[in-house]
């Protein structure tokens, strides 16, 4: 391809937040990249949003302080791209791809970074399970290599500490593979940031850890490229260097902000709370990059972050994302009132590709049953806790009294465990069996009779 | 050729100047890469043009070609078995040529014009034959029978047909008509937009099974009726449709994966072709089609991709099959829609959506139905269309999701709650309605003669346990007196033995009818059973303590039928046994 060096107009008409309109220009390409150099030197990425003869809107993904009509803007025939090479591991960039940490920009095979759709057909369905240690995540929700599972949460919350945890422990067992993590921040504050480097320094995961960052002081446009640069080049360690990636995403929510000031400086029609229309499309774009490929060795397991506003799950970006990603894994404030860690709630809480994942030559055959029937007991549990709010546990039948201790036992034995605490697949599920073992054994009606028989403490002991 | 040019590129949106002969509906090439769009508004001597695929790169000055025809589907055996883009392009095929992920601009036949097909012919030299007819036929796969028809608006005389192997566009036939000698091939082609025409429309009369007790037995879909499946994320939409997908007693299925997980998408095409009919013992992808148009793939695409599977739909219908159509998810079309609008700067109705929301949704829906089809033997064919329904926030007062309930003769509606409790299919029982229960109870009757009987019954038990949970919430079940506690016992029954279905179980994945009436027949026995015992005033705990309850509700784990008199006559003998006991007369 021919390389194109661009042409350049200062003939720049309008500034509107994050957008400039450009007059002048006849043939600039949809999406083309724009390169915007202001009078200090310093330069700001853009691409154009709109194009027609004598004029182009071209939205920029800096900070839009000290821009001014006489800048000048270069439209470089081509649409973004990013060198991406194994060189990138170990490093630290921006949210538009500069070097943060004192070392030149990389060289590289240059790669688009909207990424194209993986042919459906191309497609290996995601069934490798993988062991994060915590029980409440895989007994109940286990999550496999290529999937798109996030952290819905709250301010406040420990998710943090949690998502390092599986960091830190996530493991296939049995299998030792070249890995990587991308860690993509958007808008989130310095200390968070500086918890997570901390905490993958200490594991030695650093080195295996490319970082982009946009932390809560930097420009928000910017946070509109970060996320797909970062799975750029998760896609490239992925698919041409054969390494296991797991790309984290946090916070969404700001993502989604982003997205949100653009289309209000658009102008265009809002639909829920001010968000644009096409939010599920712009927000599938990005979570649908994970996945695994036929023939191919490696994975992109994306692991999103974000907060709910004010705790509502029915806010635009978690209910989009959760029509969007393969399940959902929800911090609930009032386990973790109740000091129990990790404060997963797993009763909204799941897992879409769990059942490829777990059962036998994976877990163990006993893994879908116990888990689908935790589930019941434990709604039967909070049934009953709610009504002996009401009543009293002295109003309860035996039945509900014997569900309602289920409930208090399930969160502080099963959910409840270390931050350090990295538990194996078969002692989740020890735990679990021991705690059905407080139900009468007719109760445990979803799970197989052979089952029971072989992995029941009563019949265990025997 | 007469061309025009781009002038403005707006996202899915161009527009252009000076294209000849512009009609709305209209398929353009637009661009260097032949980029394929559809002209939906003209002024002037500008057009406005949603164009199918992603238009980074496009610029001002970029060529448009008007191919004046609109969007068409292509019809004829190589169907079956392919996954299809949007626009009918094959995926696999775009696999070979692309590679593992999907390019704009790739092109490639939808059908294959190198493979031969047997054709065997049904007439002969000198047979009149008038459009629709069957002029003969290919085994397309082991399944499916593909029936090839004459063209709507053809008619005329058989001049010429041979027995042999062709490829879909050699002459297979020759037909006179007016004086014309016209060539017949096997395959055909329709602009998706436009319904295929039929003889008459028939009543709905029998169920389309689809082994989901939840669905057979309570909220039953007619063959050529429509249903629609709202929930909210993680109530299960996906899993009912693959279900459906699987296991409905349809001659053929399109599963259209509209603006849906990448992920599920290669569920459904890496597990197919392993999974088996159980009717026939013959692998299930050989009579399914997918449509898979992803949500990272471009979104006017969702729009092409639901007509388009509708036409294929259609063509079977019309060779006289019973034909499924899964479309998940609606409110993603309707999203598709929204964005075109927005770009066009149209007035919004509700929640951003155009004011024509209501009347495409309609469109689309009344597309399903029970035909007498076109030719001059007496044919009949159906359309069953089920829509997946995303409903922002889970409210199912948004406009998709309350538009979607106008046009539907099935709701059922997914519960929240339920899905929490891993209870699937998350069905609401009080929540969702099917129009068509009167109509198949006939069909039913074919198994149990008191079936609607007991149907009704175990509906009420259910309302009833609703009623009595509510109030069991403020005072406790304790307090609750015995016969209203049966009552929640056997609704727990029917939930736990009845409703609750898991599909990953090798056995209750899939429920003959036969099983269904059975079952359902001995849950409402066990209360009729039960109820004078308690009557008599036996305590409730002491049921409870029938060693067949817990049988009863692993019923639906056993493949063998006869086992389900079996538990019936354990739930006789304690009946009988604890009647004794208290000395009560049965």
């Amino acid at each position: 391809m021919v390389e194109k060096y661009g042409l350049i107009y200062k003939t720049v008409r309008e500034i509107r937040g994050p957008l400039i309109f450009v007059e002048g220009i006849k043939d600039a390409l949809y999406n083309e990249l724009v390169e915007v150099k202001l009078p200090d030197g310093s330069e700001i990425l853009g691409s154009v949003l709109d194009t027609s003869a004598g004029m182009a809107i071209v939205q920029v993904f800096g900070a839009t302080q000290g821009l001014e009509l006489g800048v000048t803007a270069r439209f470089t025939g081509d649409v973004i791209r990013i060198p991406v090479s194994s060189e990138v591991i170990g490093r630290v960039f921006s949210g538009s791809y500069k070097p943060l940490d004192g070392m030149p920009p990389p060289l590289g095979e240059k790669r688009e970074i909207h990424g194209a759709a993986i042919n459906p057909t191309a497609r290996e369905p995601p069934s490798e399970f993988i062991q994060t240690g915590i029980s409440a995540i895989d007994g109940m929700n286990s999550l496999v290599r290529g999937q798109k599972l996030p952290f819905f949460s709250e301010a406040g919350l420990p998710h943090n500490i949690a998502a390092a945890q599986v960091a830190r422990q996530a493991t296939v067992p049995g299998k030792e593979e070249d890995f990587a993590v991308v860690f993509c921040a958007m808008g989130i504050k310095h200390e968070e940031y500086e918890f997570f480097r901390r905490e993958f320094a200490e594991t030695g995961a650093l080195e295996r850890c490319v970082m982009i960052l946009n932390l809560a002081d930097d420009p928000i446009i910017e946070r509109i490229i970060a996320p797909r640069i970062a799975l750029t080049i998760a896609e490239y360690l992925a698919y041409d260097l054969d390494m296991h990636v797991l790309a984290m995403l946090t916070d969404m929510t700001n993502y989604g902000e982003a997205l949100r000031s653009i289309s209000i400086a658009r102008e265009e029609v809002p639909t829920r709370k001010g968000y644009p229309g096409y939010l599920y499309t712009d927000l599938a774009s990005i979570y649908e990059r994970c996945g695994r490929i036929k023939g191919k060795k490696g994975s992109v397991t994306v692991f999103p972050i974000l907060t709910m506003p004010g705790g509502d799950i029915t806010h635009p970006i978690p209910d989009l994302s959760g029509y969007i990603t393969e399940g959902q894994l929800i911090f609930d404030r009032d386990l973790h009132l109740r000091g129990i860690y990790p404060p997963i709630n797993v009763l909204p809480s799941l897992s879409r590709l769990m059942k490829d994942g777990i059962g036998p030559g994976r877990t163990r055959k006993d893994h879908a049953d116990v888990s689908n029937q935790l589930y019941m007991a434990y709604a039967e549990g909070v049934k009953a806790r709610g009504l002996a709010r009401i009543i009293g546990e002295v109003g309860l039948s035996e039945r509900e009294r014997k569900y309602l201790r289920f409930a208090d036992e399930f969160e502080m034995k099963f959910v409840n465990q270390g931050v350090y605490e990295n538990r194996p697949i078969e002692r989740t599920l020890e735990i679990a069996w021991d705690l059905l073992a407080l139900l009468p054994e007719h109760e445990l009606i979803r799970i197989r009779e052979e089952y029971i028989r072989e992995y029941h403490p009563r019949y265990r002991k025997a | 050729m007469l061309k025009g040019e781009i002038i403005r590129v707006y996202g899915s949106l161009i527009i252009g100047k000076n294209v000849p002969n512009a009609k709305i509906g209209d398929v353009v090439q637009v661009g260097p890469l032949k980029l394929i769009g559809e002209i939906i508004r003209i002024r002037g001597n500008e057009v406005s043009i949603q164009c199918y695929e992603d238009t980074s790169g496009l610029k001002p000055g970029d060529e448009i070609l008007n191919t004046e025809r609109p969007l068409t589907a292509e019809l004829g055996p190589g169907l079956i078995g392919n996954i299809y883009d949007g626009l009918e392009f094959s995926e696999s095929v775009i696999r070979t040529i692309a590679g593992d992920f999907m390019k704009k601009g790739v092109r490639t036949a939808p059908l294959s014009r190198d493979k031969k097909w047997h054709f065997t012919p049904k007439v002969k030299n000198g047979d009149k034959v008038v459009e629709g007819d069957i002029i003969g036929t290919t085994r397309e796969t082991l399944m499916i029978e593909h029936r090839i028809l004459v063209p709507v608006g053809l008619s005329g005389v058989i001049r010429e047909i041979k027995e042999g192997d062709y490829t879909i566009t050699d002459p297979i036939a020759t037909l006179e008509s007016n004086g014309k000698k016209i060539d017949l091939t096997m395959m055909q082609t329709w602009p998706v937009r436009i319904p295929r025409p039929y003889k008459s429309r028939l009543p709905l009369t029998e169920p389309l099974l689809t082994g989901q007790r939840v669905i057979d037995s309570f909220f039953p879909i007619a063959k050529g009726g429509t249903a629609a499946i709202p929930g909210g994320f993680g109530t299960g939409k996906t899993v009912t449709l693959h279900q459906i997908a699987k296991w409905a007693a349809a001659d053929i299925i399109l599963y259209i994966g509209c603006g849906e997980r990448g992920n599920e998408m290669a569920d459904v095409v890496t597990h197919f072709p392993e999974l088996e009919d159980p009717r026939s013992g013959k692998k299930l992808i050989e009579r399914t089609i997918m449509i898979a148009n992803v949500s990272n793939m471009p979104v006017s695409a969702r729009e092409a991709s639901i007509y388009m599977g509708v036409t294929i739909a259609e063509y079977f219908r019309d060779q006289g099959y019973d034909v499924a159509i899964m479309a998940d998810s609606t409110s993603r079309w309707a999203e598709a829609l929204r964005d075109i609008s927005g770009r066009l700067e149209e007035i919004p109705a509700e929640a951003g959506y155009p004011a024509y929301l209501p009347e495409r949704i309609a469109e689309f829906y009344e597309r399903a139905g029970r035909v007498v089809t076109l030719g001059s033997e007496y044919r009949v064919g159906s359309v069953t269309i089920m829509g997946a329904v995303s409903p922002p926030g889970g409210d199912f007062s948004e406009p998709v999701t309350s538009l979607t309930l106008r046009f539907v003769g099935t709701l059922w509606a997914l519960d929240t709650a339920l899905a929490f409790r891993r209870h699937f299919p998350a069905i609401n029982w009080l929540m969702s309605f099917s129009r068509y229960v009167e109509l198949v109870s006939k069909w039913w009757q074919t198994y149990d003669k008191e079936w609607l009987k007991y149907k009704t019954k175990a509906t009420a038990i259910l309302e009833e346990a609703s009623k009595i949970e509510e109030i069991a919430r403020i005072i406790g079940e304790k307090a609750l007196p015995d016969d209203q506690r049966l009552i929640l016992l056997v609704a727990e029954m029917i939930r736990e033995g009845f409703l609750v279905q898991h599909a990953f179980h090798e056995v209750d994945t899939y429920c003959e009818p036969e099983k269904q009436s059975k079952l359902l027949r001995l849950l409402i026995e066990f209360y009729e059973f039960t109820e004078p015992l308690i009557k008599a005033g036996i305590p409730i705990e002491k049921i409870r303590e029938f060693k067949s309850i817990v049988e009863l509700m692993r019923l639906k784990e056993r493949r063998e039928v006869e086992y389900i008199d079996k538990v019936k006559n354990k739930v006789l003998e304690e009946v009988k046994t604890l009647a004794k006991q208290y000395g009560v007369e049965v």
